[in-house]
This record gives structure tokens, C-alpha cells and sequence, in this order.
């Protein structure tokens, strides 16, 4: 997760929080308002209601913080809680989507990626191209939703497996054939886009 | 056995995070360095990790953090 460089104490802040200074939550959370938001966003496609499963599941983490349990990390926590804030969010507002997240089948069919032999561009470049960034946003907003879920924790906002396994109560198993297959729906979709929006041939080097 | 393209692109996400184990990692790398199609396949997929990852992806809207604490600092004191 793209959190703090310094070191900080999460367990003594919360102990400092539920004994009275609140106001130290302001600084508990600055490090995973993304991620948070991430995850409603993943959910919810709009950036308004994202903005608002966001700030709901802060004020419910606030409120249940006494439930917060040392071995587990914060982080993951609060991923969790914002998680079941957009699933429970979309039930209510029932609809949008007849997407079941729990029938959508993991191992079924096998995706084949684009083949390519010219797409090798610097991404940094790509990047500065509102367009490329765009067709990403949409792409990876277009995944049916666990594998979506996977994808932003794992490679937009880079949670490890364990962390990603932990915010959405799924196993490390599940985690990776899920990211893989998340993983190839999107070069399959994305490669031949790209590739046409930047012909130019580019080795990057491996690792 | 030798592998061929369709097995090395089951182990594209595995190759990307480096959680093959050795010998299969070293039998894809083999496969790699002379099948020009699989080598194609795993740059455009590190590539579109690479641009996943940055936050010019997916940017937080403007005043969020803002109107974030300001709803907190409304709601936890009430």
C-alpha cells in the first residue's frame, strides 16, 4: 500500500483514539483515503458514490473502532469495512448490475492474450495521454466485479496477497487465479488499444 | 516437457510477480528467450501493470480529503 514512509504506531494511535483524542484519527486515516476510495470506486463506477461509500465507511470505522483487533492491519480493516459498505450500498439501491459476486465463476473458460509483437512502449509515456489513461480506468472498471476487486488491491493500489486475501475474506489461492485471469482480461482488451495508440517499438528491458 | 505458448501464458501472472517456483520459472524463461509471441505477450502485460499502478490512473477527486475531514470532524463530535 502506498501509505507513510515514517514509521507510525497504528496500535497507539487507536489506543491514544478510543481514550479520548480523537482528533488523531484525521491522521490515522490521511494514508488510505486512496485505497479506500479505490475500493468504493471499484464498486460503485461513479466517482460521487464512491466519494460517499468512502466517507461512510471512515465514520463507521471510527465508530466500531473498539472492534478493531490488534493482529490484524488497519489498513486491511478498513478496506474491509469499505468493501462491505459498497456491496451492502448496491444491494440497497438494487440493481444496477444482476452480477452476483459470489456466482461469478473462477475457473471457468480460458483467456487467451492478444498477440502482439510491436506493443512495447515506455508507459510513463502513455500516461501523459489522457486518453490511454481513460481506456484503463475504463477497462478495469468494465471487469466483472472479483476480479476487479482483486486487481485494484492487488495492482492499482499494490496490497500484497495476504492483505488483498484479508480485505476481501478470500483465500491467497483465490487471490492469485483470480489476478491472473484479471490480469490477462486486460492485456487481451488493452494490448492491441494501446499498441494502436503508440506504434512506436520500445524494448523494456526484464526486471 | 517442453512447454508450449498456451502453458507459458498460465504463468505470465506468476513470472510477473516472481512466485514461480525455480525450475519452472527457469523452463519459462527458456521458452521466452526465443518465442518472440510470448515475450510480446509478457512486456504488454508488465506494461499494463506498470500503468495500472500509477495514480494518474485512478485520481481522487478534487476536495475529497477535504470534505472527508470536515464530515468527520462534523460527525465525530456530534
Amino acid at each position: 500500500m502506498k501509505a507513510t514512509t515514517e514509521p507510525r504506531d497504528e496500535a497507539q494511535m487507536i489506543a491514544s483514539i478510543l481514550a479520548g483524542d480523537t482528533q488523531l484519527y484525521h491522521q490515522l486515516i490521511r494514508p488510505y483515503e486512496r485505497s479506500v476510495y479505490m475500493m468504493a470506486l471499484s464498486y460503485m463506477k461513479n466517482e460521487a458514490d464512491a466519494e460517499d461509500v468512502a466517507q461512510e465507511a471512515f465514520l463507521k470505522a471510527f465508530h466500531h473502532l473498539t472492534t478493531f483487533r490488534a493482529e490484524a492491519k488497519f489498513s486491511t480493516w478498513l478496506i474491509g469495512i469499505a468493501l462491505n459498505e459498497a456491496r451492502s450500498r448496491l444491494r440497497r439501491e438494487a440493481a444496477l448490475r444482476m452480477e452476483s459476486i459470489d456466482d461469478t465463476q473462477d475457473q471457468g473458460g480460458h483467456t487467451s492474450p492478444a498477440i502482439l509483437r510491436d506493443w512495447r512502449e515506455v508507459p510513463s509515456e502513455a500516461l501523459e495521454r489522457k486518453e490511454v489513461r481513460q481506456m484503463l480506468q475504463q477497462a478495469i472498471t468494465n471487469l466483472p466485479t472479483i476480479y476487479r476487486e482483486v486487481f485494484v488491491l492487488r495492482d492499482v493500489e499494490e496490497l500484497n496477497n495476504v492483505e488483498t486475501a484479508a480485505a476481501l475474506s478470500i483465500t491467497v489461492g483465490n487471490v492469485k487465479v483470480r489476478l491472473h485471469r484479471a490480469r490477462l482480461m486486460l492485456q487481451k482488451q488493452l494490448a492491441p488499444l494501446l499498441r494502436n495508440m503508440n506504434p512506436k517499438r520500445r524494448w523494456i528491458p526484464w526486471f | 516437457m517442453v512447454l508450449n505458448c498456451k502453458h507459458v501464458w498460465d504463468c505470465i501472472s506468476g513470472y510477473l510477480d516472481d512466485t514461480l517456483p525455480a525450475e519452472m520459472r527457469d523452463r519459462v524463461q527458456r521458452h521466452l528467450d526465443h518465442c518472440e509471441i510470448c515475450s510480446a505477450v509478457l512486456d504488454s502485460a508488465r506494461n499494463i501493470l506498470i500503468l495500472s499502478a500509477d495514480d494518474l490512473i485512478f485520481e481522487l477527486p478534487v476536495g475529497f480529503s477535504q470534505r472527508l475531514h470536515a464530515r468527520l470532524d462534523q460527525e465525530m463530535t456530534s
